[in-house]
């Protein structure tokens, strides 16, 4: 098997036992970036050098006798809105084009001292908003099973990096779906854990109360590596759920036997026909290994999108009003500081961008916060009392990622139904909080993959996992 | 004090806001050092400037210093959170200031003046500060005209408590003792310098004018009032302007202004009419804050005397009035305990307010001298043993040595009273050799007094009791 | 590019007028032309059109949801780190002076 096709955990294995090298790793890495990337864009920008000077230390370390750590020698590829010390930062767009933050979010300290090698920062919508990764202010990402379609988004350059084999595993932040839809779309595993598990200390925000960091990998196996190390809690992350790093791995083995498994019956209907098939094979695959399908209904869910695009543009409002030409990024000189405000704001964002903050701003402006603002929380709270109620009778839900399959970049402006149906199951994971992730089983349309759904009530991803991992067995 | 304050047939409405500085070691949700007067931008964080993907977290000092704040001024501490207040302005980096808005941490308080007049105090709140602009180019560092400006960040993040007054201030003379007692009060809780001029304590005052029984005018809001006697002054120019707008039948706008300092009046800053839309919402990076009863029980437990009780009980150790000069300015000062140590070492304790006033008080210096020192000089004193002016002599030596034995120092100088009949004898002596003077003292002048005094005083080489002295004179004139 | 669903709308507005999105506009700090203005009507009021979904909802009695974990009484000590680097910070900005951030006069800021 060719480097780039060892799982994360069997190179960190040999790495840490000595018998491979983390540079060799890298190298098989870095030649798949350099046969393939000006095809697919994953990468805003590739660390070669960087990555090198880690992947050395890595093996130093272990000629020393010194343990370099869980994920030693894993190329690794992060999303390009979590801050790297000295390495450009751009979320994808003009406004913050060339800054390098004078710090490590986070999970890129926890990564590094895990001993991965960061290979480089990964395309995304800009600042996150967006399904296709097409709204980029440095172009879009392609998907490597077929170049003439989107890899999905936001994260869609952290998903095209490890399906193209960029990188071994990755990490992306999911809004709205903004992990699991191009997992899915890219045939790679994505999870969106709990809100609060993993820091977002050193991740941009776009809405802070939905935003979370998630992995990406080939194999089940893999992501449960990966967000066993970058969860825990961090007290310089206020929302941080007060617990220890999640235990997965041990998980994996365990089998589904006696799990009740959600089909939910009232959820929104055109998905392409293959998608449906994928996911009733899905349930008969759960129901071989011993699970039981239980029917729940979640009412609300439809309300999902409206609360979503409410929600997430006010606080995405806020979050961006700092972009404003005085401490750092863009800015385009003007007379007075209002002007230059007004014009760096105009010129740095995108079309896309700027539409959410209008919509954020108007949903929080004085008379129309109790309209839309205040009414879209309690649709929140609605849409999480259904979860409650259905994860009294069943242990997971099970359901389609994306209701379809990878689409041509640029045919979906024209197509306003399937795209609004894209993240129409991701959305109400966001807003309860819960984890939810999404796992590559079998091809629809074109021979494209397609990906089902886990979700699990809040720090559920242990069952999670456990179903993630018979559904992996179950499409094979 | 007690009749009500008019001007030209108007009453004054006026309620402060004070924003103070807390004295924390770092900022309300980072960990850069709140510290003044350092180089510009060198307490900055990611969460100071406001940089990508930054994140706040409470610092726990600055809630416990806000609720002694509030426990002082009798709020009620309640379970509370944080909002964004969003606004553009360059020195405020994230575009947001993280405040308290609907759910405050101290509600429902109030300060008692030094007359006795409380003075209600609707909310104190946590915010952060902001950033300084300094303008440059232009007239004398005014942001008009001026070229550009620049941004300094140590001050940004700093924690502040808001302190809402409510409009129960009717006088400037009652606002200017709000801002004092509520000074008073922060420094002895430890809560803040509170240092007006340094910016540390800032003052806003709404200020509106009515005719007696009459509802509630416009109000307008004073701010950049950076003393004390300067809020008394632009409480006092916009009352005046806002009753002669209305004599002459126009409406107040209810507006900002900036008081100048300069001119002596207030200018529109901005207008309500387009009034701010700053979309509060609750801050999604914080979460809520419910201090346990058994927290805010400590901290009550841990507040010391306030100003107000310690000038009652210094009041009723020495006899002088609460609100009289001694007992404010020597509380205020914070040497009353010293003065009772004084009294408590065997000393006439009223003597000792007088001594620590004018010594040190006044001064503006600290006590030095052991309470033992002081003690056994004013005891000197109050038993004839040193006249009034010997006794000064030395307790300036006492005061400049930082201490000293009394009875040593007033030996060493021949410092001993003189007997009744040796005064007796040279106040007769004095008698004859100024037969003028002692002429027209007989004869009703009064002023001729002096210059008898003087002569006993000199020929005493000071030894003598100017109290005594006098006494001897009235009695040989026979009135 | 989901919003993009809800752009197709070519019926007038009716839900936010232009005056409107020019005041959204200014408080958010973004210059618009007279073009993104009659757009961005267009585009907010398709948008809002498809939020009337849920005025039907009885919300009455529903507690708003603005935290998905609840977590109460987070903070830290009162200990002092070291600041960032004056320089590096100050070499990223736009403009800087005299150890300071510069900016343009500041004037217009209101409303
Ligand atoms: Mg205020
Ligand atoms: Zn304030």
């Amino acid at each position: 098997m060719s480097l780039t096709e060892t799982s994360a955990f069997e190179i960190a294995a040999e790495v840490r036992a000595g018998r491979l090298r983390a540079v060799d790793v890298l190298d098989a890495h870095l030649a798949n970036v350099a046969a393939r990337e000006s095809e697919i864009h994953a990468f805003n920008t590739v660390t070669a050098d960087e990555a090198r000077r880690s992947a050395e230390a890595v093996d130093a370390a272990v000629a020393a006798g010194r343990d370099p750590g869980p994920l030693a020698g894993v190329p690794i590829a992060l999303k390009d809105n979590m801050c790297t010390r000295g390495v450009p930062t751009t979320c994808s767009s003009k406004i913050l084009d060339g800054w390098k933050p004078p710090y490590d979010a986070t999970v890129v300290e926890l990564v590094a001292n895990a001993g991965a090698v960061v290979v480089g920062k990964t395309n995304l919508d800009e600042f996150a908003m967006g399904s296709s990764t097409e709204n980029s202010a440095f172009g879009p990402t392609f998907n490597p099973h077929d170049v003439t379609r989107v890899a999905g988004g936001s994260s869609g350059g952290s998903a095209a990096a490890v399906a193209a084999r960029f990188a071994s595993i990755s990490l992306g932040s999911d809004t709205g779906g903004s992990i699991r839809q191009p997992a899915a779309l890219c045939g790679v595993v994505g999870v969106k854990p709990t809100y609060g598990t993993v820091s977002r200390r050193g991740l941009v925000a776009f809405a802070s109360s939905l935003d979370q960091i998630g992995p990406f990998s080939h194999d089940v196996r893999d992501s449960a590596l990966l967000l066993e190390v970058i969860s825990g809690h961090d007290p310089l992350d206020s929302t941080s759920i007060p617990q220890p790093s999640l235990q997965l791995l041990s998980e994996l083995d365990r089998g589904v036997k006696g799990l009740r498994i959600g089909r939910i019956t009232d959820l929104p209907g055109g998905s392409e026909p293959e998608v449906d098939e994928r996911l009733s094979e899905a349930f008969d695959a759960l129901a071989a290994a011993g699970a039981t399908i239980v029917d729940v209904e979640l009412p609300s869910m439809k309300f999902g999108l409206t609360a979503y695009y409410l929600v997430a543009p006010a606080e995405a409002s806020s979050n961006l009003a700092r972009y404003d030409g005085v401490r750092y990024g863009m800015r385009v000189e003007a007379s007075d500081t209002n002007a230059m405000y007004m014009a760096t704001r105009a010129a740095g964002f995108g079309d896309e961008v700027k539409r959410r903050i209008m919509l954020g701003t108007y949903a929080l402006s004085a008379g129309y916060y109790d309209a839309y603002y205040g009414k879209a929380l309690k649709v929140r709270r609605l849409i999480s009392d259904d979860f409650a109620r259905a994860y009294e009778k069943a242990d997971v839900l099970v359901t389609p990622t994306s209701p379809i399959v990878a689409f041509p970049v640029g045919s979906k402006v024209d197509d306003p139904l399937s795209m609004y149906l894209c993240d129409v199951f991701t959305i109400p994971t966001n807003l309860a909080g819960h984890p939810a992730m999404s796992v590559p089983f079998g091809t629809g349309a074109h021979g494209l993959p397609v990906g089902v759904q886990v979700l699990a009530p809040t720090l559920g991803e242990a069952v999670m996992f456990r179903v993630a991992a018979e559904l992996e067995r179950g499409a094979r | 004090m007690s009749e009500t304050f008019m001007i030209e047939g108007y009453e004054l409405v006026c309620g402060l806001e004070v924003h103070v500085e807390l004295a924390t070691a770092t900022k309300l949700f980072s960990a850069s050092a709140n510290r003044f007067g350092d180089e510009p931008n060198v307490h900055i964080d990611p969460v100071t400037l406001g940089l990508p993907g930054a994140l706040p977290v409470l610092n726990r000092r600055a809630v416990e210093l806000a609720m002694r704040i509030g426990l002082a001024l009798n709020c009620t501490v309640q379970p509370c959170t944080f909002h964004r207040k969003n606004y553009f302005y360059p020195d405020m980096p994230k575009a947001y200031q993280i405040s308290q808005y609907d759910q405050p941490l101290n509600i429902d308080g109030w300060l008692e003046l030094p007359g006795g007049k409380r003075i209600g105090v609707e909310r104190a709140h946590l915010e952060e500060d902001t950033g300084k602009s300094t303008h440059i180019g232009g007239s004398g560092g005014r942001i008009h005209g001026s070229d550009h400006s620049l941004i300094d960040f140590n001050r940004a993040g700093v924690p502040l408590v808001e302190i809402v007054g409510r409009p129960d201030i009717t006088s400037p003379d009652e606002a200017r003792q709000y801002v004092t007692e509520l000074r008073q009060i922060l420094v002895a809780i430890g809560a803040s310098d509170a240092k007006m001029e340094e910016g540390s304590m800032r003052c806003d005052a709404n200020v509106s004018v009515r005719k007696p029984g009459d509802p509630l005018g416009t109000r307008c809001e004073i701010k950049n009032v950076n003393s004390v006697r300067s809020l008394g002054r632009a409480i006092e120019y916009e009352a005046r302007r806002q009753i002669a707008l209305i004599e002459s039948g126009e409406k107040i706008r209810q507006e900002t202004r900036h008081w100048d300092e300069n001119d002596g009046r207030t200018h529109t800053l901005r207008s309500k009419e387009d009034a701010d839309d700053y979309r509060y919402f609750l801050e999604p990076d914080l979460v809520p804050l419910a201090p346990e009863k058994s927290w805010i029980d400590e901290v009550r437990a841990s507040l010391p005397m306030l100003p107000r009780e310690r000038r009652q009980r210094l009041s009723a150790a020495t006899g002088a009035a609460a609100d009289g000069e001694a007992v404010m300015v020597v509380v205020e000062r914070g040497q009353d305990d010293y003065v009772l140590a004084v009294g408590e070492a065997g000393a006439d304790v009223a003597r000792a307010l007088v001594h620590v006033k004018e010594a040190y008080a006044e001064q503006g210096s600290e006590p030095t001298v052991p309470a033992a020192d002081l003690a056994r000089l004013i005891s000197m004193e109050t038993s004839g043993a040193l006249t009034a002016t010997q006794a000064k002599t030395v307790l300036a030596e006492i005061v400049e040595a930082g201490g000293g034995d009394a009875t040593a120092i007033a030996a060493a100088k021949g410092f001993e009273a003189m007997d009744t009949s040796e005064l007796e004898a040279m106040v007769d002596d004095v008698i004859a050799s100024n037969a003028d003077a002692w002429a027209k003292y007989c004869g009703g002048e009064d002023k001729a007094m002096g210059a008898l005094v003087g002569a006993i005083m000199k020929s005493s080489k000071g030894k003598a009791d100017g109290k005594a002295v006098t006494a001897l004179l009235q009695a040989k004139r026979g009135s | 590019m989901l919003v993009g669903s809800f752009f197709v709308s070519d019926h007038p507005s009716v839900r936010i007028s232009a005056d409107a999105v020019a005041k959204v506009a200014r408080l958010a700090r973004l210059d618009v032309t007279p073009d993104d203005i009659a757009r961005l009507t267009s585009q907010l009021d398709g948008m809002l059109e498809h939020f009337a979904d849920i005025d039907a909802l009885d919300l009455a009695d529903v507690e708003p949801m603005t935290q998905p974990y609840p977590l109460v009484n987070v903070m830290r000590d009162d200990v002092v780190a070291p600041s960032l680097d004056r320089d590096e910070v100050l070499a990223a900005a736009p403009a800087a002076e005299d150890g300071r951030f510069r900016v343009p006069p500041i004037i217009g800021l209101e409303g």
